[in-house]
């Protein structure tokens, strides 16, 4: 057995283990994303919606399905990964990794794709509700895909970066509720940044959810306020950023040796 | 080759508590040793550094010849913990734990089945694999720590008080297979506060202290130490009055119970003549305290008064 081989078995394990985690419990992983999205289309996007007229070029509805799909997508697979790891500190199982012979980037790879394929499920299944309401045509499905998983990478490492420093269930809630919620909410995904006056067009764009919501925007309608070479540079930057980042937490041992 | 080597192992926490203040511990290969010491001595602090759940501050440990700092996968591959605390997932079925912790050993889940099969069945715990763990009672989560801790077939094994909370029938079938594993080869280090336990396994011993070794010797050795053993007998008849021996002090704990200190020069036999001939039968007799319970309470106090050995 190669070193390789034991690292490959290593991954597929976390892997399989956080798939599984929340596949087995879909109702409460998968369901609740189709649900939320759908009130959306019905209130924003039909009754609210219609009254607004275009964006963009696009109907109202059209115009928020890639936010919204997008905003299912960051939510899963942060709070996935976040919740898992808290867990598995809080119930000092996560022992069971360190003292094994699995190197620490095996680790972080097991738990990110873990949150990957969660949000990944999960932006599909919201795609597929999205259908039901809209007539959007996939512009690129390169694009589409591509912004579907670095997305997912990323919102996945913050989690485990949140888990990492969480010392009670309290400390899982706070960057969702005070930080997530409202960059997504503020990421131009109910309305283009060209509505808003120059100040506060300048001040969006130092909020790296705007560039994931106009990548994907761009992928599914054809149509972006963001340069897409800008958007994706940004968005692998954060992930080199939160990698090196999280090895370190791991390396150090902080949150989770003494 | 020795299996486990630590030299000047220093740890100082966050807050500034010295757990360990510089301990030296060899264990050769095959060994059953008894790693001791009260609560908060710095025994699980010293058992966390070599299976790295915990930083150490300085100092040195090598497990079978590979260095802690440079080889931290081959020191990780030859260990298996059970540590003090159940650290399982509580919401895993029993197979899935074991098959887990095998992959993360690097072993394809086919392989680890067929070891989880094994260990499971050796711990009577094979027909519960599809239980939630959670549904355990406290003397099977014991035992499925170390059908965990054996699934990658660890040269080392580390015993942090594996018999605590159980009954004395399941402690004595842990024994038994603790004898058996050690007897095909496995070394193990056993910290318990079951001092028979540690005389009736261990051939070796170290007693830690306020983060220090107090004692690491040979298990006889250390038991010859013990100048006194008091003994308690049960006599077949009440007694009115105690008799007066030679060289015997007889105290009287109730109307048919003595209890007499014997030391290392003298004889049992010595006593049985002298009572036989005043009349005084036997029916009965016991060690008052563990041997090495006695030596372990005497070396704790006297590194608590400051007492050389």
């Amino acid at each position: 057995m190669t070193r390789y081989s034991r690292y490959w078995t290593a991954f597929v394990t976390i892997f399989t283990k956080e798939f599984l985690r929340f596949a087995r419990i879909w109702l409460q992983t998968i369901l609740p994303p189709a649900i939320t999205t759908t009130l959306y289309y019905i209130i924003f996007g039909n009754l609210i919606g219609s009254r607004i007229g275009e964006m963009d070029g696009f109907s109202y509805i059209d115009f928020i399905v890639p936010g919204l799909i997008l905003m299912a997508v960051i939510t899963n697979s942060y709070s996935n990964v976040v919740s898992s790891f808290f867990s598995s500190k809080y119930q000092h199982h996560v022992e069971e990794l360190i003292i094994s012979p699995v190197p620490n980037w095996i680790i972080l790879a097991g738990y990110v794709s873990g949150g990957v394929s969660r949000g990944v499920l999960v932006g599909v299944t919201v795609t597929v509700v999205s259908l039901f309401f809209t007539d959007i045509q996939v512009q690129s499905y390169g694009w589409t895909l591509a912004v579907f998983v670095l997305t997912s990478i990323l919102f996945s490492l913050a989690g485990f970066i949140n888990a990492v420093y969480a010392n009670s269930f309290d400390d899982i809630t706070i960057v969702p509720t005070f930080i997530l919620t409202p960059l997504t909410y503020l990421g131009g995904v109910f309305y283009s940044i060209n509505m808003l006056p120059e100040f506060w067009q300048q001040v969006s764009l130092a909020n790296p959810i705007l560039y994931m919501v106009n990548a994907f925007r761009y992928g599914l309608l054809g149509v972006s306020d963001i340069s897409m070479g800008v958007a994706l540079s940004i968005v692998v930057l954060f992930i080199l950023v939160l990698s090196a980042f999280s090895l370190y937490l791991l390396n150090r041992g902080i949150g989770i040796k003494s | 080759m020795n299996a486990l080597a630590i030299s000047d192992l220093r740890k100082v926490y966050k807050n500034g508590f010295e757990a360990l203040k510089g301990i030296d511990i060899t264990v050769g290969e095959g060994d059953f040793f008894a790693l001791l010491g009260p609560n908060g001595a710095g025994k699980s602090t010293a058992i966390g550094i070599i299976s790295s759940l915990v930083n150490k501050t300085s100092g040195r440990v090598e497990v079978f010849g590979h260095d802690l700092d440079k080889d931290p996968e081959s020191v990780k591959s030859c260990i298996g913990l059970v540590p003090q605390e159940f650290n399982f997932n509580m919401w895993e079925r029993i197979g899935e734990i074991i098959v887990n912790q095998a992959g993360f050993y690097g072993i394809p889940r086919k392989e680890a089945w067929r070891r989880a099969e094994t260990s499971l069945k050796q711990l009577d715990l094979w027909d519960k694999r599809n239980q939630m763990s959670r549904t355990l009672s406290g003397g099977m989560k014991r035992r499925l720590m170390i059908a965990r801790a054996l699934v990658h077939r660890p040269k080392l094994l580390i015993l942090d008080e594996p018999t605590a909370g159980v009954d004395i029938e399941i402690r004595r079938s842990m024994w038994k297979f603790m004898s058996e594993l050690n007897a095909h080869g496995t070394t193990i280090i056993l910290t318990t506060h079951y001092l028979e336990e540690a005389e009736s396994l261990c051939r070796n011993i170290a007693i830690i202290n306020q983060g220090r070794i107090v004692e690491n010797t040979r298990m006889d050795r250390l038991l010859h130490q013990l100048h006194t053993e008091t003994f308690v007998l049960n006599l077949r008849d009440p007694l009115d009055e105690l008799p007066l021996l030679d060289s015997f002090q007889l105290v009287r704990l109730d109307e048919q119970r003595v209890e007499v200190a014997i030391s290392s020069d003298q004889s049992i036999n010595q006593l049985f003549e002298q009572l036989t001939g005043k009349g005084i039968g036997i029916t009965s007799m016991r060690n008052k305290q563990n041997r090495l319970e006695q030596l372990f309470i005497n070396m704790v106090e006297n590194a608590r008064n400051g007492v050389t050995q």
